[in-house]
């Protein structure tokens, strides 16, 4: 799976990335999956799919929660690769995990990365892992095929953009605001200078993530970006019919529309 | 020593593991701690805060009663006759100055046993600063006092509800108000915990203490002791007694974590003698976790020490074998405190009470000549209820 052609497919086709999050096992084994695949077929282009971890310290209240709530309900790393397997016959849709770094080192790098391989996991984010720690991570990572998404802060000065961008194998991620993930009443002003700064710096595909929840925030977002992530806004949403609508209604609203577009 | 490196690590452990967002600030403390360091002008301006301010140098007192009791030589460092009670206010002084010079007005802390949030309210009253404590609502009840006692001094309480309501969830809370007040907010972080520079930051504060034991037990003893004991949560007074003797070869280094109800249970917070390296709040080092990588739940009496990770240089001691990790359950450390209270008229933080009591387990094997030293890190009015509501159990 490579996630520069599949941008540029989407592109091609006059699109732009829609990628909903989704806190695995959450609100239960068979909630997460019905959400996950209602998605993929209501026209979201990749899945994210958070493992949980006891000290989300990048989140805020609503993954907070859904975290928790699925460690309490039982929730293990095995069972997820077993929910993720059987969501992998059933679409071909790129599946990304984020998780924070302790679980994957804990559950051994070379195992997990061995389990994303087999059961079709394609990307990674680890929010607190940044590229001059990912020694024995991106070695096993590499080896499994799976890209790694590494972020960029609106505090990252450009020198560190250019390491962060070197290393990415999968897409930046752009996180747009200072703060935790979750609901924000407005996009801030700076995301345009910023989005235009890595652009600077890269050709590899951008989201933007972290405090997008609306349809019409996703579209003043992406305006300048090649997808969006949507995490706290979706995982409120635990019925399937409310989701498909969502989904569709997001997605139609960040299609390229005018021949003004400029990509680099 | 020749650690840690210029990336923050001590051996395999420390380092920087946290979101994108706060690396440039992490760059820009360790450049303020660096210029610091080298400057006359911050050296004599917290020189001055310690001894006018704070109450240092703080006595090394020969616990003469103690000593009868053990047939040994004990000394007692005395930091809980350091204004607000505890160690705690060393590093804050240090860490507030460099703040000062970076030009943040708006401090936030965690606090467990409420010392460290007591000490940075009272730094941040001092220097008209804006202060923010997390504390867990569990601990917020365990330790009253000294959430009245910050509230006097004009910061702001913010309960932690998240988890399991301790220090842990504090430190998370902690993180996540910096990540979205980055610019304006230095985080006074009060263990030696955390990414790097904070582990050795905080070290080196705090070091004070050590330097002062060795100095003082030079004067009396004429020689250095044989044991010196401190209790380790995550570790700021231990490693702040514990650094500047890491060189005298014949000195026994012993933490002494919170053995709780027991090693042998699922209720202690003793990370050394029980964990095994993982990634928490911001730094490789032991941790308490399960096969997933979960962190788990902790228990101690003393809320200071109820924490599943600790400070990544301790890690590379315990690895090096330079210092001997230790436990000690609640009812030992409950034991200590009714003893040190009675003999010596000292009323101990529960926290410490962990390291008094261990004098116990190495009396037996030491002459009457044995030089004990132990840091009495913080007192212990905060916990007089908790010691009282115990009491009543018992009676």
């Amino acid at each position: 799976m490579n996630f520069i052609d599949y941008f540029k497919k989407l592109k091609e086709r006059r699109e732009k990335a829609l990628i909903p999050y989704f806190t695995a096992l959450y609100p239960s084994k068979a909630s997460f999956e019905k959400l996950a695949i209602t998605a993929a077929e209501s026209g979201a282009d990749i899945i994210e799919i958070g493992l949980p971890f006891s000290d989300p310290l990048a989140d805020g209240p609503v993954i907070q929660h859904s975290s928790q709530t699925a460690l309490k309900n039982g929730f293990t790393i095995a069972k997820m690769f077993r929910s993720i397997a059987g969501l992998r016959v059933k679409t071909e849709i790129p599946f990304i995990i984020m998780t924070y770094l302790n679980p994957v080192l804990r559950y051994g790098a070379n195992i997990f990365f061995t389990q994303c391989r087999k059961n079709g996991v394609n990307g990674m984010i680890i929010p607190d892992m940044i590229p001059e720690e990912d020694g024995p991570i991106r070695k096993e990572a590499d080896k499994a095929g799976v890209a790694m998404i590494y972020l960029v802060a609106p505090t990252t000065p450009e020198k560190r953009m250019r390491l962060i961008a070197s290393r990415t194998t999968g897409f930046i991620y752009a996180v747009s605001v200072t703060g935790v993930t979750g609901q924000r009443e407005n996009i801030p002003a700076y995301l345009p200078a910023m989005v235009k700064k890595i652009r600077m710096v890269t050709d590899k595909p951008v989201c933007i993530g972290f405090g997008i929840s609306t349809p019409e925030q996703a579209k003043a977002a992406v305006k300048y970006a090649d997808g969006v992530i949507m995490g706290s806004a979706v995982v409120k949403i635990t019925n399937p019919v409310v989701l498909k609508k969502f989904i569709k209604q997001v997605k139609s609203g960040i299609r390229i529309t005018g021949s003004t577009q400029r990509y680099s | 020593m020749n650690y840690p490196d210029k990336n923050g690590k001590f051996g395999p452990y420390g380092g920087r593991f946290v979101p994108e967002t706060i690396i440039p600030a992490l760059d820009e403390l360790a450049e303020a701690y660096a210029s610091s360091k080298k400057d006359a002008k911050f050296h004599a301006e917290l020189s001055s805060l310690l001894e006018n301010y704070a109450g240092r140098p703080t006595p090394l007192y020969f616990a003469k009663n103690l000593s009868n009791k053990h047939r040994a030589k004990i000394y007692l460092k005395r930091e809980d006759l350091l204004h607000t009670g505890a160690h705690k206010i060393n590093n804050c002084l240090g860490q507030a100055l460099i703040a000062k010079k970076m030009g943040k007005r708006r401090i936030i802390a965690e606090t467990g046993a409420g010392q460290h949030g007591v000490a940075s309210a009272t730094v941040a009253a001092l220097l008209g600063m804006e202060c923010v404590v997390y504390m867990g609502t569990t601990d917020m009840e365990r330790q009253a006092p000294n959430v009245l006692r910050m509230r006097l001094l004009g910061a702001e309480v913010r309960p932690v509800k998240t988890g399991t309501m301790t220090l842990k969830d504090a430190i998370n809370e902690a993180i996540r108000d910096w990540i979205t007040n980055i610019k304006t907010t230095h985080y006074l972080i009060g263990s030696a915990v955390g990414p790097h520079p904070y582990p050795v930051m905080v070290r080196d504060f705090q070091s004070v203490i050590g330097i002062e034991t060795k100095k003082q037990i030079r004067k009396s003893e004429g020689r250095m002791p044989d044991y010196v004991l401190a209790c380790v949560g995550g570790g700021s007074n231990s490693i702040g007694m514990f650094y500047p003797l890491l060189n005298e070869k014949s000195v026994r280094l012993i933490g002494v974590e919170a053995g709780g109800r027991g090693i042998g249970t699922k209720l202690h917070a003793a990370t050394l003698s029980k964990g095994a390296p993982g990634v928490l709040h911001g730094s490789y080092s032991y941790l308490l976790q399960d096969k997933d990588g979960q962190v788990i739940n902790t228990h101690s009496v003393s809320a200071g020490l109820d924490y599943p990770g600790v400070g990544p240089e301790h890690s590379y001691l315990k690895d090096t074998k330079r210092v001997k990790y230790a436990t000690v359950t609640d009812d030992e450390a409950l034991t200590a405190f009714g003893e040190l209270t009675r003999t010596e008229g000292i009323i101990p933080a529960l926290e410490s009470s962990h390291a008094i009591a261990y004098i116990g387990k190495i009396a037996p094997k030491c002459g009457k000549n044995t030089v004990i030293i132990v840091c009495l890190s913080g007192r212990g009015d905060k916990d007089i209820a908790i010691i009282n509501e115990k009491l009543k159990i018992e009676n």
